[in-house]
């Protein structure tokens, strides 16, 4: 660990009300709430907060969401898969519009981080909804005007699955050494040229960096994604120490 | 405490019926969540150890062999994480600290404070106390089966009234310490104790 992953002691993290100034469908299963916080202290790339929703017979429920958006973002972006059952992503994801207001409290985690002083090279490995962390990373880079080389391996089921899509590629289009790389595993359009299945070793091989480049390694998605992942980037030789995880699923989101 | 903004339309699951037995700002699961800061170290029994310190100085060593010659304890317990899932009735076998202390020919603690160190670099505090008493154990049994490598096996620290950070996968090494020393997620903002009765989650909770 370096000292840089050492926050400074602090005090209690606030609930802080949050409102909701826009909201985006990104995906059918998956929206953007653009919030607006007014005591937000700020935040780094791959953080995550946790909210609380109080309904009005005063019953609450709690669960943590990634921040999507830059630290350089005037707004903060939380971005949520609506989940079968979901107690409270079927409600920001479902029924929420703009106006309306719930608690959070963060930035939570000084782990999953990745800042531009950091350097590279980085490979972020995403699967599903678990490419927010990895988007508020992409769009850090960016707007630090990183040019540290970094590739993104994408994974979705379905091409209206994938979230950012038009920001993607615009990132990846502007030369400054990012390598944007989709991957679709349950059906892809006629004219889908990129790969068609789930993410193995031989694509971790080709797609990321070669371990005597130690690149960082951010691998964030469904458990079974990020177990196999994180093994194949061992076994191809990365230290583990350069291995990061987390994960999202159906519980604890 | 101001009055929390209403989210307007939210309902939720409601309050009613929800188990007594669910710490504030939880709610309950009955799948068994994964949350591991890197890969899944790779069991190898034929070299496992695990150590008991006092300080630097060794107070007891067994092999995995050794290990399960200990006598077992069984624990029915409910399981709280962080993250704000809870498992009401989980089932684990291992040797609790009050045997592996008594196998050393200890009847307290060396120390008031214990640093867990795991493979995978993970290190976790918690105070000697808090694992005395039948309140924890390494654990290397869930649900009658050998605890899978994604959920510590071959070893975890169970310490089932802490938040579950707090009982560390692939546990490999308990030191005694005069003093409190943070471990990896107490360092990464986290709570230094955990209390989920207390919700304290993180720092300055």
């Amino acid at each position: 660990m370096t000292v840089t992953d050492l926050p400074a002691s602090k005090p209690k993290l606030q609930w802080m009300t949050a409102i909701v100034r826009e909201v985006i469908d990104e995906t059918p299963r998956v929206r953007s709430l653009v919030l607006d916080i007014p005591d937000w202290p700020g935040h780094r790339a791959g953080q995550h907060v946790d909210v609380r929703l109080t309904s009005d017979a005063g019953y609450q429920a709690q669960r943590s969401y990634s921040i999507a958006s830059a630290p350089e973002g005037s707004h903060v972006m939380l971005t949520v898969e609506r989940l079968a059952d979901g107690e409270v992503s079927s409600y920001l994801a479902g029924d929420v519009v703009a106006g309306d207001q719930f608690e959070l409290r963060g930035p939570i985690g000084g782990y999953f981080v990745w800042t531009s002083a950091l350097g590279g090279p980085v490979f972020l490995v995403g699967g599903g909804s678990g490419l927010v962390p990895l988007m508020s990373m992409l769009r850090h880079r960016a707007a630090a005007k990183s040019n540290v080389p970094a590739t993104l391996l994408y994974s979705s089921r379905t091409a209206e699955d994938i979230i950012y899509r038009a920001e993607l590629d615009q990132f990846a289009g502007q030369g400054d050494g990012l390598t944007l790389v989709h991957t679709l595993t349950r059906q892809q359009p006629v004219e889908w040229r990129g790969l068609k299945r789930r993410i193995d070793r031989d694509m971790l091989q080709s797609v990321g960096f070669a371990p005597e480049l130690k690149p960082r390694i951010f691998i964030c998605g469904p458990t079974p994604l990020v177990e196999q992942v994180a093994r194949d980037m061992r076994d191809l030789g990365h230290a583990a120490q350069l291995i990061k995880t987390e994960r999202f699923g159906p519980t604890g989101r | 405490m101001s009055t929390p903004p209403i989210s307007r339309g939210f309902h939720g699951r409601g309050s009613s019926g929800k188990s007594t037995r669910i710490p504030p700002g939880q709610h309950l699961v009955t799948d068994f969540p994964v949350l591991s800061a890197g890969p899944t170290p790779e069991p190898d029994l034929a070299n496992w150890k695990l150590t008991l310190e006092d300080g630097e100085t060794p107070l007891g060593e067994w092999t995995w062999a050794q290990f399960n010659a200990l006598p077992q304890t069984d624990l029915m317990v409910d399981i709280h994480c962080v993250t704000t899932w809870t498992k009401l009735d989980t089932n684990w076998r291992g040797v609790s600290v009050d045997t592996l202390l008594e196998a050393v020919g200890l009847s307290e603690p060396p120390g008031p404070f214990v640093l867990l160190y795991c493979d995978g670099d993970y290190t976790t505090n918690v105070p000697s106390e808090d694992l005395l008493d039948g309140k924890a154990m390494v654990a290397t049994q869930f649900d009658g089966e050998p605890l899978d490598p994604e959920h510590g096996g071959p070893a975890r620290l169970l310490v089932p009234h802490l938040y579950f950070w707090k009982s560390a996968k692939w546990v490999r090494r308990l030191q005694f310490l005069d003093s409190e020393v943070p471990g990896f997620w107490e360092e990464n903002g986290y709570h230094i104790y955990g209390d989920p009765w207390r919700e304290q989650r993180y720092d300055g909770d």
